[in-house]
């Protein structure tokens, strides 16, 4: 635990090597300054180190200037969140200093520019302050015009040297990251880190040393959820796709945009987001089922035609990176406030399916299972993420991309007779022919979404409405019984149960942790199938007192939150109730295990 | 190009890994017959417009001899986008107005696909205007032929952005009052490559313009003046030599790549010309989007998918 350094690092004390499990380090300064290159290159290290990593950053609304921060936990152990506290806080000015040092641990370390901050003499007895003049040495280091942009690698040097990271693996990544430019630029990086590295620090300071990460085989990929997400896609064999820009989901579209060519696939950006989702359906109609994508207020334009794709029965990948709502909302902070619309979004009986991956590994390997769901069940599936996992870093095992790698073209192969709606299917599930395919019976069908015959053909009759209407649900109801269900975290049995979706899986496994370590009865669950659910939850329900959904996103009108009262819907259970917030932040440990208690009024320690 | 509907392309152009469909040799397959063409019959009105563009879209398949599976029907919402139910092929009924995306999806994915969108007037250029404009000037390689009766039908006679001034609907019970839109100008200034206008009475000529469009390689657009009989009976007399009309060609001297010369053609009062306006020869999307393609395989040729992914994968360690 972070606890480590606080402990062991005594201010004015003898220079020593301390040896620590983890560290959560906060940079705090302005987006230009290259801070998340930083944590960059930090969560990156940590991969190749085969240190498990997590990463949290906020990025600024505005474009350029605004206050940023990037927040990396490193350990040698397992990380499941990015950290409630920090116990290095780097602050590159004023404001940084003055709105970050509350995030620190007492008796955590403050290393400051001291060119550009002045500490507060009141909180030298609480947090170890090290002054030292950032600006002023990047400037000795390279020369004056180039400051801006090696300030941030002259900070890494002094980070590299606190922690005594592996300085050859730092200056290959440097190396790498700098490759193909101007040979200059990549000997300031080096020159500025070295003078980063050399800095004594002051002589105040004690040093610590990770211990050894155990190996788990094989390689690391370090990498954020829109990337893994994107080429998961890839992966998956998803060749076509379209979408029109907005934040945090603009990342996913750039990267398929750059690398679907490789594959001779196509990407294109639309005039609007129902352009998008329309193109991206005439795609799969086309033959490969492709992508669409988008976030906030993206997703309300898309609802029209994700029903025509419902009622048609034509797959789909939507990928919705949730921010805050409603309307244009909070485009950068973090929120699951997209559940409802994910399940229920358009008019009319639409079942589709809606998946959420609850970290980075997942994004990678759920975009695959998205498409191959899509294929199979003939659906629109969304895969729900949102702004705090599309952004954050991690580590995970590099994924056997020759084995998961998948071809999903079209077949064309002619065929007697084709009834797409076909009603005496009994599991419901349509299958398509692209265009293209030769039917010899000379009987071709029509995707539509008006109700129809099995051929695809208008119908008024209320049976046939009946029975589509009931065949597009079935499909569904087939895949629920087909998915797993969720591993309880920590006992089956107990007081409180939480139960997540999406990106809160780290913070509520440490919940977990800490409230066990502390002798309470918690377990956890994570749902990553969310429409339609897995089956058997309530036998998991039956084991704990109380059930509490833990989610980013509000109450609501009967003060359950969105899953919450989709499992009070489904359970019929008192039991189950809703922690929920809205303040566009993650989850922090404490905070989860503060509202659970608040929340069972009896104590957590029951049972 | 037209030939694609009737020939096997040798590799399906920028998507690499779509292998073309496997079928017999042209020689061994005859043209098909109006009957096996038509599917539905269909639901329009009896005099309706609509029902020639149908009958001389069957003449185009019989007459270039296209195969049911290589024909591609899409249409949004309204009377005259019931077309593909009508079409005994491979056809999409999607929604109202978004019928051109969806269509760029098809063209972009599948170029052995020749894709012909049908709609109507307020589909196109109301509700579904912004996707004509950039659909247009992508140039994405399509046929849209638009049925335009200057009326809103399938929704029982309101004002659609094709109405003239003065014409007395159910939301403009006084007479319409917004300027229409003139569906040529708009389509040339968009960028559309092919802009052509003819008439349902005019059958040859309507013919004509279906052929020449789907010979052009781009987004060829066609206004197809089609008369609703229930709700704007006679709103092109005027262009109907038997009804008393001018049926009026495009000049024979008039250059057709000449812009200008077309927007003024474009604002003759009614019943104006009809033929092509406007037509040059531009790359397409497809073709833009195949060359980049082109580019960046030839950086990873020889290398199967996983391994291009991979590449990315080992700078990620
Ligand atoms: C989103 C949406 N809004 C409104 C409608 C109702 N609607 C259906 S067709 C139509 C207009 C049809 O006019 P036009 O496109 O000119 O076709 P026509 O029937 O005249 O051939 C309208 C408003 C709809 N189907 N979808
Ligand atoms: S209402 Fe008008 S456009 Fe519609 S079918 Fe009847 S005549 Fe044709
Ligand atoms: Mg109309």
């Amino acid at each position: 635990m972070s606890d480590s350094i606080a402990a062991m690092s005594s201010p004015g004390g003898a220079a020593k090597v301390s040896s620590i499990n983890e560290v959560v380090i906060r940079i705090a300064g302005n987006s230009q300054d290259g801070i998340q290159a930083i944590g960059g290159f930090l969560a990156r290290l940590a991969g190749r180190s085969e240190q498990e990593v997590m990463t949290f950053m906020t990025i600024p609304a505005t474009i350029s200037g605004g206050a940023s921060i990037f927040q990396v936990r490193m350990g040698s152990g397992e990380v499941l969140s990015s950290g409630d506290e920090a116990d290095v806080l780097m602050a590159f000015y004023q404001h940084s200093y003055d709105s970050h040092l509350s995030s620190l641990k007492k008796g955590g370390i403050v290393l400051f520019d001291s060119d550009h901050v002045v500490p507060n003499e009141e909180f030298k007895k609480d947090y170890h302050h090290l002054g030292i003049p950032i600006s002023g040495l990047t400037v000795e280091a390279i020369g004056g015009t180039a400051k801006d942009k090696g300030k941030n690698i002259l900070a890494l040097g002094l980070i590299a040297k606190m922690f005594d990271l592996n300085i050859p693996k730092l200056e290959k990544l440097i190396g790498e990251r700098f490759t193909g430019k101007d040979p200059s630029i990549l000997n300031n990086a080096l020159a500025a880190f070295h003078a980063g590295y050399a800095n004594p620090l002051g002589n105040v300071m004690e040093t610590f040393k990770f211990v050894a990460a155990q190996s788990k085989g094989g390689h690391q990929v370090v990498m954020n959820g829109n990337e893994a997400l994107g080429y998961g896609l890839i992966a998956a064999g998803v060749r076509f796709g379209a979408g029109y820009p907005i934040t945090p989901w603009s990342d996913i579209m750039e990267l398929l945009r750059r690398e679907l060519p490789k594959y001779g696939g196509t990407f294109v950006q639309t005039e609007d987001e129902i352009a998008a989702i329309s193109m991206a359906i005439g795609g799969s109609y086309a033959g490969r089922v492709a992508v669409t994508g988008s976030s906030g207020p993206g997703i309300s334009l898309k609802t029209e035609a994700l029903g025509w794709a419902v009622m048609a029965e034509m797959p789909l990948v939507i990928v919705d990176v949730q921010r805050g709502g409603p309307s244009t909302g909070m485009p950068t902070n973090i929120e699951q406030s997209d559940l409802n619309i994910a399940i229920n979004g358009g008019h009319g009986d639409s079942p589709r399916v809606v998946i959420a991956p609850a970290n980075v590994e997942d994004c990678f390997y759920m975009a695959i299972e998205a498409v191959n769901i899509a294929k199979k069940y003939s659906v629109p599936v969304i895969i729900l993420t949102d702004q705090g996992i599309a952004t954050r870093i991690e580590a995970f095992t590099e994924p056997n991309l020759e084995k998961v790698c998948q071809d999903i073209s079209p077949d064309f192969t002619p065929v007697a007779e084709h009834k797409p709606y076909d009603l005496s299917k009994p599991d419901g599930i349509t299958t398509h022919l692209p265009p293209g395919t030769k039917i010899n019976s000379g009987k071709y069908p029509i995707v539509t979404g008006l109700e129809h015959d099995e051929l695809g053909h208008p119908t008024g009759s209320p049976k046939l409405h009946m029975q589509m209407t009931a065949k597009r649900r079935k499909k569904l109801q087939a895949l629920g019984a087909s998915l797993p269900v969720p591993k309880i975290y920590g006992p089956p049995e107990g007081n409180i149960l939480l139960v997540g979706w999406g990106s809160t899986e780290g913070p509520i496994r440490e919940a977990v942790d800490r409230a066990r370590a502390a002798g309470d009865s918690v377990s956890s669950i994570h749902i990553k199938h969310v429409n339609p659910l897995p089956n058997g939850l309530e036998n998991i329900f039956s084991g704990f007192n109380h059930v509490l959904v833990v989610e980013m996103n509000d109450e609501g009108l009967y003060g359950f939150g969105q899953l919450g009262q989709i499992l009070r819907a489904r359970y019929c259970d008192a039991k189950i109730q809703g922690i929920n917030k809205t303040d566009g932040l993650t989850w922090k440990v404490k905070e989860i295990l503060e509202r659970a208690k608040t929340n069972v009024s009896a104590g957590l320690r029951k049972l | 190009m037209s030939q694609t509907l009737t020939e096997t392309p040798e590799r399906a152009g920028n998507i690499a890994t779509v292998a073309a469909p496997v079928v017999p040799a042209t020689e061994e397959r005859k043209g098909l017959t109006k009957k096996e063409i038509a599917a539905d019959h269909p639901t329009w009105c009896p005099g309706c417009g609509d029902f020639s563009v149908l009958a001389l879209y069957f003449k185009l398949i019989e007459k270039r001899k296209m195969w049911h599976e290589k024909i591609t029907t899409v249409a949004g919402i309204g009377c005259s986008s019931r077309f593909p139910y009508f079409v005994q092929a491979h056809g999409v009924h999607f929604i109202h107005g978004r019928a051109l995306p969806f269509a760029s999806g098809i063209s972009l994915s599948r170029p052995d696909l020749h894709v012909f969108v049908f709609g109507g007037d307020g589909d196109a250029f109301s509700i579904g205007g912004n996707h004509f404009n950039h659909t247009a000037r992508k140039n994405v390689k399509m046929t849209y032929c638009v049925m335009d009766n200057w009326v809103y039908g399938l929704t029982k006679k309101q004002t659609s952005p094709t109405s003239p001034l003065g014409f007395k609907s159910k939301t403009d019970q006084w007479g319409a009052v917004d300027y229409p839109i003139n569906p040529m100008k708009q389509a040339i200034s968009a960028g559309a490559t092919f802009v052509a206008r003819t008439t349902h009475t005019n059958p040859n000529h309507v013919l004509a313009m279906m052929e020449a469009a789907m010979d052009h390689d781009g987004f060829s657009f066609i206004e197809c003046l089609s008369e609703c009989v229930e709700f704007y009976e006679g709103a092109f007399d005027a262009s109907n030599p038997r009804k008393g009309g001018v049926f009026n060609e495009v000049p024979k001297s008039h250059d057709v790549t000449d812009e200008f010369a077309a927007y003024k053609l474009a604002s003759e009062p009614f019943p104006g010309n009809f033929g092509i306006f406007y037509k040059v020869n531009k790359p397409t999307k497809n073709a833009k989007e195949a060359e980049i393609n082109a580019s960046y395989q030839s950086k990873v040729t020889g290398l199967k998918d996983w391994q291009i992914l991979q590449k990315n994968f080992d700078k990620l360690r």
